[in-house]
Order: structure tokens, then C-alpha cells, then sequence
């Protein structure tokens, strides 16, 4: 799988929240996933194709369903080829800094 | 399986450029699994009926079960159920599924895990693991290094 294909495919934000559905409750159908979505079945349909295409999001028939998953392991690669190599304990450092000033972590 | 309303499940995927050959040879053998799967490997005869067993680095057995369905280089079903965690152990059975599909220059590589019910914490537990197996798994075979080794 390219990274290109990977890194158009999450360059959109209908797609990004259809991975976060996905995420949340993994195996819908596109029935599923439309609803409560302000997008049309035809859209949705696009944009699954192109997620499946970059390899983030796999598929699965049970019966007549067609069952859609989140597939993270392409961006795991990625993840671990450029941040991995950087210090993994400074990250979550700033990660904490940024969430204390931020006012997410005050008791 | 049952209804997805009262089933878990997640399906990952991954290229590998190599054999089916290779790929299932790395899936079954120990030596190999060590390098990618953080210093655990299975243990088994990798035929149907057998007893199947994933052990930490230090010999305790973290998950157990038996295969279900072998047919060399193409599929793998594994009855997997976890050891260690008493809250794990209690969902019970659980399914795994590896499917090998040559693809182009590489082999697709298909891992379903489910269980028959929902949720799941057994099922949240594997998930998390499995991306950072099939990427260092990917990476041994392509180049002979894992990205991940702690």
C-alpha cells in the first residue's frame, strides 16, 4: 500500500468522521453508517471506496450485509516510521503539558 | 456467526511483499514469531484438532485453544481464549481467522478476530495489539528488521 494513497484518503473530512463512526461501533453497514450522516448514500459510497482503496477500511459480507471495518494498520506504519523514531517519553510529555494548560486535567 | 448486534469483531488487513509461502511459515514458526510478536510466540501443531497456545517471553501461557481450520498457505482458524485475565477469560471463546490471498507482487493478509458477544473486552484488548504485530511483521519479512521491539 502507498502512503500517498493513505495520507489523500485522510485529507477529508467526511472520511475522517466516517473512520471515527467506524471506530465507535466497528462492522456497519452502509445503511448504517449514513444515518444521522447530513450526506448522501451516493457520497458515502464514494468515500468508502476510496478509504478501501487506501486500505483503511476492510470489508466483510455476513448474509446479504456488507459489514465495513476500520482497518488501522496502515497508519500504525506510519506512525511508527515518523514518529517512532523520535523519543516516544517527549511526546507524551508535551501531550501532558498541552492538556494540563489547556485545562483538560485540573481536579 | 450470529448477528452482528450480539457479535464483536474487527477485520485488519495488510500488503506484504512476499510469498504465501513465507507469510505462513512466519505465522507458524516461533523462532520468527519471537522477532515480531515482542518476544511471545504460539505453540502447535498447526493442524486441525491440534492444541494451540500463545506464551509470554517467560513460558506462562497468556491465551490457549485449539485450531480449527488449517490449509497451508491459504487459511488458519484459531479457537482462542485468554489465560491471564480473569475478566478476559471469562467472555469465553473467541474466534481468530488469518486468510493469505496472493495480491499483485505481495500477499494480502487478513486477520478477523470476533467473539459472540457485545461488547467486548477481549475483543478491545487484541485490537489494540495487532496493528503493531502485522506492522513489525510486515517489516521482518520485507526487510529483515522489526520497527518495534519493547
Amino acid at each position: 500500500m502507498n502512503d500517498d494513497a493513505v495520507f489523500r484518503a485522510l485529507a477529508d473530512v467526511s472520511r475522517r468522521r466516517l473512520l471515527d463512526r467506524l471506530h465507535a461501533d466497528n462492522g456497519q453497514t452502509l445503511g448504517a453508517l449514513c444515518d444521522g450522516l447530513e450526506m448522501t448514500r451516493q457520497a458515502v459510497t464514494k468515500h468508502l471506496a476510496i478509504l478501501e482503496a487506501a486500505n483503511l477500511v476492510s470489508t466483510r459480507r455476513r448474509g446479504r450485509e456488507k459489514l465495513h471495518f476500520i482497518n488501522p494498520v496502515p497508519i500504525n506504519e506510519i506512525a511508527e516510521r515518523w514518529i517512532g523514531k523520535f523519543e516516544r517519553p517527549s511526546l507524551a510529555a508535551l501531550a501532558h503539558l498541552k492538556s494540563t494548560l489547556e485545562g483538560e486535567d485540573h481536579d | 456467526m450470529t448477528d452482528a448486534a450480539q457479535s464483536s469483531e474487527f477485520v485488519y488487513v495488510t500488503f506484504i511483499r512476499t510469498t504465501p509461502e513465507r507469510l505462513w511459515s512466519a505465522l507458524t514458526d516461533p523462532e520468527q514469531m519471537k522477532k515480531y510478536w515482542f518476544g511471545m510466540h504460539c505453540e502447535s501443531g498447526w493442524t486441525a484438532g491440534s492444541p494451540w497456545r500463545l506464551l509470554f517471553t517467560d513460558g506462562r501461557v497468556a491465551d490457549a485453544g485449539e485450531i480449527l481450520e488449517s490449509d497451508p498457505p491459504r487459511r488458519l482458524a484459531i479457537q482462542w481464549r485468554n489465560e491471564f485475565k480473569p475478566e478476559l477469560k471469562a467472555e469465553g471463546q473467541a474466534l481468530c481467522v488469518m486468510e493469505l490471498e496472493p495480491a499483485d507482487e505481495a500477499v494480502k493478509l487478513t486477520v478477523s478476530h470476533s467473539i459472540d458477544r457485545r461488547p467486548s473486552m477481549f475483543i478491545k484488548a487484541v485490537s489494540g495489539g495487532w496493528p503493531k504485530i502485522l506492522s513489525n511483521l510486515k517489516s521482518l519479512l520485507e526487510t529483515g528488521e522489526v520497527v518495534l521491539t519493547g
